[in-house]
């Protein structure tokens, strides 16, 4: 059964007002359990708002979403409940960072949920662990610490929840790209070690390509496609349409074979195209 | 939501109003809000409530968004017209126990609730139509005399348009900060005085820290501007008078002079 399912949702902030605007129409889709989703689209596109559908921190406007089979808003007094399932770290996510210690302020969501003392800090512990904080940083106040290591404490602020959907949006805005690779690459790690569902937000086509298992591409509050990265980026230019670009190395294998020459356009990494082509020139050597 | 509120905001448009100078309309503002309460009978307070929805035709903005702005003080306007009703003078219309309700009372209250309703529309009106770096830079003007009296008449403007073009920053900067801190589960919709002030703190703190952060961008932006205060300072945008600053100044000193002999040829309301 899927973990989420939205159906056809639709939002229009601001209803019956002159600043009425639909940020969102007839959206639908099914995420199965352990999935790693990425959602990308033009800035506007109504990814935040999507996903702030998800865990009901809005309210849909039109249909209905689905968390395991129940409608989320089915009982709206018990919301708080769906939050603690779906985990969300919001764009630049530094700015919500209060406590005096990084240790309590990971903490925050946890003792929210009503845990007791030994649960909260083992949660604490691990969460820190999984986003590569250091132990010496716990005891620090977070407002003394670096931009990425802030971005690290929020979002073991979210992990230390143990959500069931963990979500979030644009986690590597403004990182170098040292610090982004990182970082993607521990979101990838906490997915495969948990097997949690996992939906990601970006504007890049590389990090998404990198890390997801099938891609939501959003346009003008619409979805375009929900598809595996191969499927998404062999129809390049509808995406560049929409005003999304395919990755660098697709986009030049893609031109490779336009000009005739027999490769894979299917490649997602550097490496994938350096090994295609190493085979074709090879052939062509031996041919 | 906080969005919804149209109290004191600007509707950009190319009315008349609009097009009249900022200074030309605090004044007359001012001027409307004192006659407003000169006027002390149904016609001449008739004149000055339909003289001002003349000018709110006149604005082009949706009467909608001035019974939008009356929203907010409703309550206000409801109170004072109920506490009218009970200390009247008059004939009794109806008693119950230690409450009368006279004739002269009803009658206070209508007129207050007039009252009230006009004062606020006219106000709506100036904010209506008028930016707020416009407001301010009037306010700066009308208020120069009083550097005579080592007032500090350039960082008060300056203060006032900072603060008005970050009011809705902060707004919504509070929202996206109540959000975040919703989705650890802060529970912030129950629970008694004390729960709801401390389920705040994980909001305010990183509200101030935000807003310090923006104070000191701005002020170092500003001096890598070589702002260092109003002296010498011009201005790409001049407040200037027109013709419709003239015309405006004779429409108000027509329904002055009415009301003023109304309020001579009719009998007085208020007691
Ligand atoms: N609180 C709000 N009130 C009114 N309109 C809003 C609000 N939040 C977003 N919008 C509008 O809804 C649309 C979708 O916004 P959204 O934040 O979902 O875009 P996004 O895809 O996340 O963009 P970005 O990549 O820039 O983060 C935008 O046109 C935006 O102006
Ligand atoms: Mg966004």
């Amino acid at each position: 059964m899927a973990v989420i399912k939205a159906e056809n949702i639709g939002l229009v902030y601001g209803a019956g007002t002159s600043f009425e605007k639909t940020a969102l129409s007839e959206v639908s889709f099914e995420i199965e359990k352990g999935e790693f989703i990425g959602i990308i689209g033009h800035t506007g596109s109504g990814k935040s708002t999507l996903v702030q559908l998800l865990n009901g921190l809005l309210k849909p406007t039109d249909g209905r979403i689905y968390l395991n089979g129940k409608d989320i808003w089915e009982e709206p007094k018990k919301i708080r409940n769906v939050r603690f399932k779906v985990g969300m770290v919001f764009q630049y996510p530094e700015y919500q960072l209060f406590d005096e210690t990084v240790y309590k302020d990971i903490s925050y969501g946890p003792k929210n949920m009503g845990l007791s003392e030994d649960e909260i800090d083992e949660r604490v512990k691990k969460a820190a662990e999984f986003t590569g904080l250091k132990k010496e940083l716990l005891d620090k106040s977070p407002f003394d610490l670096s931009g990425g290591e802030k971005r690290r404490v929020a979002i073991a602020g979210v992990v230390a929840m143990n959500p069931e959907v963990l979500i979030l949006d644009e986690p590597t805005a403004g990182l170098d790209p040292l610090g982004r690779d990182a970082l993607l690459s521990q979101i990838r790690d906490y997915h495969d070690a948990n097997k949690n569902t996992v939906i990601l937000v970006s504007h890049s086509m590389e990090d998404i390509a990198r890390v997801a298992d099938r891609i939501l591409v959003m346009d003008h509050g619409k979805k375009i496609m929900l598809d595996t990265p191969k499927n998404v980026f062999s129809k390049g230019r509808e995406l560049e349409k929409t005003g999304l670009r395919v990755p660098q190395v697709t986009k030049i294998m893609m031109l490779l074979k336009e000009k005739g020459i027999p490769v894979n356009q299917d490649i997602l990494t550097i490496e994938q195209a350096f090994n295609e082509i190493i085979n074709y020139l090879g052939s062509k050597a031996e041919g | 939501m906080v969005r919804d509120i149209t109290l004191g905001q600007y509707m950009p448009g190319n009315s008349i109003i609009h097009r009249l100078d900022a200074r030309s309309k605090i004044m007359l503002l001012i001027a409307y809000i004192v006659f407003i309460f000169v006027a002390g009978n149904y016609v001449s307070l008739l004149l000055m409530t339909l003289s001002s929805l003349l000018i709110v035709m006149l604005t082009r903005i949706k009467f909608m968004m001035y019974l939008k702005s009356m929203k907010v003080i409703l309550f206000v306007v409801i109170f004072t017209g109920i506490l009218n009703i009970f200390y009247g003078t008059g004939n009794v219309l109806w008693e119950w126990q230690f409450i009368h309700i006279t004739d002269g009372g009803l009658s206070n209250a209508l007129f207050v609730t007039i009252r009230i309703a006009t004062l606020v529309m006219v106000s709506s009106i100036l904010t209506f139509t008028t930016s707020p770096s416009d407001l301010t830079d009037a306010l700066e003007k009308i208020m120069k005399p009083l550097t005579v009296f080592h007032v500090k008449v350039h960082e008060i403007a300056m203060m006032m348009t900072i603060a008005l073009r970050f009011i809705p920053v902060l707004l919504e900067e509070a929202d996206k900060i109540m959000n975040a801190q919703k989705a650890r589960g802060a529970d912030m919709e129950s629970g008694g005085v004390i729960k709801r002030i401390k389920a705040l703190i994980p909001v305010l703190i990183p509200l101030f820290v935000s807003s310090f952060r923006r104070a000191t961008d701005l002020a170092m932006a500003m001096e890598c501007r070589c702002y260092n205060g109003g002296n010498g300072r011009t201005r790409m945008k001049q407040l200037k008078f027109t013709v419709v600053d003239l015309v405006g100044l004779l429409f108000c000193i027509v329904i002055f002079t009415g009301v003023i002999l109304c309020n001579i040829y009719f009998k007085s309301v208020m007691i």
